[in-house]
């Protein structure tokens, strides 16, 4: 097969659908399922069934992935078969009693939107966004094959098949400048080239979906939106490698995420767009599905390794890298699911056309994850550059109830609390890390004045603490000793040299433990500090109050 | 030469399930967590029976099969009560009064997070984080998210689920 097969099966398919002039599409992803969207989608297409002779607008009820604004969900989109977001009328809080007056408005094509529910697509939540990672979220079947064969989906793995060579699709990446999602920022390109350099009969890809960091759902949006893009990706990745076989470890707790990307593997599968001979080339990629069981270590690559050859998910030193002995020996490559879904858009439009976005060093788009005292919680995708502020106080709406904004976590247990006087700084990998924190994977968790930063800081540490896999003693011990000092702190019975103990083992558990769980552990604690030491003090003992 | 398996623990049609995840996998060691997956999905729980088992289908050491069950969070070494409710501790739930949630239930039900109530009507746990963020504080009731609930409405609803 090459890409004029596929486009005439593209055409094949959108004729088959073209019935429909307008489309009711309903957010089933787990956050709007968890308001209520299925019933809504119940009612909605039964009352299509019943109005399916009347006249007006031909009209399909689609469930759909997400579409973003997750505090305001069930949320429902009218649109045109090829309309995106923007076009759309969005509404919000649905519930199975306002379908009638949603279809009504929706078959006639001189209608007005129903007020009451209206949430207009040209706020700065939808409007300031940039959607890349998330083009099709929200818009596709995530549960359909045609769906996104039809909006131009493995197009990039055919194109990388019949008219690149493993060379020039790492050549793309490379050029593209994109870096790792997960959090760690490594050049992609450069991942990709080690592995590939790396002689061996057998590699493996794997795509790291378990997103453990707490207030994180990026991933999981992705996986339940759009599924086939990532396995796009990962074909790619394989192709550029040379490797067969891949495996998506993902967490047990995304049980919707899981669902949908067995479906997706099983239909590509069946239309030859995995497993032997793909579109008829001599390329050939299995993927297979590995359920994590809670273990946040296991988002630490060679944990996660460990964890796929069935054992206790414990890390071990590197080098070697797994480039080099990952999955039982054999070169591996470990990406993010968002680095995955970041290749099809690359290898489509050209490393270049990536490039443009973005700051110097940090290209493309992010995914972050709103939530906290904000506004507007849900996911986002903004350019790499975009200010904090802009994001905070702009896409999210700000802090409801009138209060003022103290903090932004962001990179969950291993980042760091950004304090008012920064918000204007540019996100990208580097400038978060000057801050004292990092990107991680995009979670963003917003604190008003009420939220006491020591009381956060304990949060994490305790986090850390108990997802220690204790096979390092830095890291066992010393969170646990970070955890006793910090929670004597916020019960104000720790004294100044309990401060100077914490901060002094800060130091030692940050340089000495074995992998990135307990390296970063301290950094909460910190970005605390750094930022907000006079509440620390303030809860300190005088020595005269023994 | 072809190992010999051991048979199946009972009559009970739930180890035929866990059998089978085990022979898809080839019975291979790296086929460990999917089967203590299987064998919580249909038992609800890991006693010794199953993981003594699992680990002479897979031959493998005992030790192991308990190492790696208790290593996860996911994997119960007890059975859990007819009702399981699960409160998220993710950052954001935490942000949103997470804390209160669980002090509250365990005023009206005298239970902890990873405890049973002694009728065994109710088992309560903690979870990292659901990906339920904008909903939250979220709790997982019997595989359902449930969002937004402040202390009262929730200990209502386990109340009522219970009397059900």
């Amino acid at each position: 097969m090459n890409l004029d097969d596929l486009d005439d099966l593209a055409d094949k398919y959108r004729q088959e659908a073209a019935d429909a002039e307008v489309e009711v599409r309903v957010c089933m992803a787990a956050s709007c399922q968890s308001s209520g969207a299925q019933p809504v989608y119940d009612a909605l297409t039964a009352a299509g069934e019943a109005t399916a002779d009347a006249p007006g607008r031909k009209c399909r009820i689609k469930g759909v992935g997400c579409m973003g604004l997750c505090s305001a969900g069930p949320l429902v989109a009218v649109a045109g078969p090829e309309d995106g977001l923007n076009e759309s009328v969005i509404y919000r809080d649905v519930t199975p009693d306002d379908a009638g007056e949603i279809l009504t408005s929706a078959v006639d094509p001189k209608a007005s939107p129903v007020a009451r529910l209206h949430c207009p697509s040209d706020l700065p939540f939808f409007a300031r966004q940039q959607r890349v990672v998330l083009e099709h979220s929200g818009i596709i079947d995530p549960n359909s094959f045609r769906g996104y064969v039809v909006v131009g989906g493995y197009s990039a793995m055919v194109r990388a098949l019949t008219e690149m060579t493993p060379t020039d699709v790492i050549a793309e990446i490379t050029t593209s400048g994109l870096r790792g999602r997960g959090g760690g920022g490594y050049p992609t390109g450069l991942k990709w080239s080690t592995v590939a350099k790396t002689p061996a009969e057998q590699k493996y890809v794997i795509c790291n979906a378990d997103e453990g960091d707490p207030g994180a759902f990026m991933d999981r949006a992705i996986l339940e939106s759009d599924p086939h893009r990532v396995l796009e990706g990962m074909a790619i990745a394989a192709y550029a490698i040379g490797a067969n076989k891949g495996f998506v470890y993902v967490r047990a707790e995304y049980p919707l995420a899981v669902e949908r990307l067995k479906t997706a593997i099983r239909k590509a599968k069946r239309s030859g767009f995995l497993g032997n001979h793909i579109c008829d080339t001599e390329f050939n990629f299995d993927i297979e599905i590995r359920l994590g069981a809670g273990a946040f270590v296991c988002g630490e690559e060679t944990a996660l390794m460990a964890s796929i050859e069935g054992g206790r998910g414990q890390p071990r030193p590197r080098p070697p890298y797994p480039a080099e002995s990952g999955l039982w020996g054999h070169p591996t490559l470990i990406n993010n699911v968002e680095t995955f879904a970041n290749i099809a858009p690359i290898i489509r439009e050209g490393g270049d056309w990536f490039a443009a976005m973005g700051t110097e060093r940090s290209k493309g788009t992010k995914v972050f994850a709103l939530a906290g005292t904000i506004v507007n919680t849900g996911l986002i995708e903004v350019p790499m550059g975009t200010t904090l502020r802009d994001i905070i106080e702009v896409i999210g709406g700000g802090i409801p109830g009138g209060k003022a904004f103290k903090a932004v976590q962001t990179g969950g247990p291993s980042g760091g609390c950004v304090p008012e006087a920064h918000l204007d700084v540019a996100v990208d990998y580097d400038s978060l890390k000057t801050l004292g924190t990092m990107m991680g994977s995009g979670g963003m968790i917003v604190m008003d004045e009420t939220a006491s930063m020591v009381d956060v800081a304990r949060y994490f540490m305790e986090f850390c603490m108990s997802e220690s896999c204790g096979k390092c003693v830095p890291c066992r011990t010393g969170t646990w000793q970070m955890h006793s000092l910090l929670d004597r702190i916020a019960r104000s019975r720790a004294s100044r040299s309990d401060l100077t103990l914490l901060e002094e083992l800060c130091e030692v558990v940050q340089a000495t433990s074995l992998c990135g769980l307990g390296q970063t552990a301290p950094n909460p604690v910190l970005s605390t500090l750094r930022y907000f030491r006079d509440e620390y003090e303030q809860k300190l003992t005088t020595p005269s109050g023994h | 030469m072809q190992r010999q398996r051991p048979d199946l623990p009972s009559a009970d049609k739930r180890w035929k399930l866990v059998n089978a995840t085990m022979r898809r996998n080839g019975y291979a060691e790296h086929a460990l967590i999917e089967a203590l997956h299987s064998v919580q999905d249909a038992f609800g729980y890991l006693d010794e029976e199953a993981m003594t088992f699992v680990a002479d289908s897979l031959d493998l050491p005992l030790s192991k099969v308990y190492g790696v069950a208790t290593f996860y969070h996911l994997f119960a070494l007890k059975p859990k009560g007819r009702h399981a409710c699960v409160v998220c501790t993710g950052t954001a739930c935490y942000i949103k009064g997470a804390g209160a949630l669980i002090e509250g239930i365990e005023q009206r039900f005298g239970v902890a997070p990873g405890e049973t109530t002694a009728d065994k009507a109710l088992s309560v746990m903690s979870a990292r984080c659901v990906g339920a963020c904008g909903l939250a504080p979220a709790v997982v009731l019997d595989g359902t998210v449930i969002g937004k609930l402040g202390t009262e409405q929730l200990v209502a609803r386990l109340e009522q689920e219970i009397a059900e």
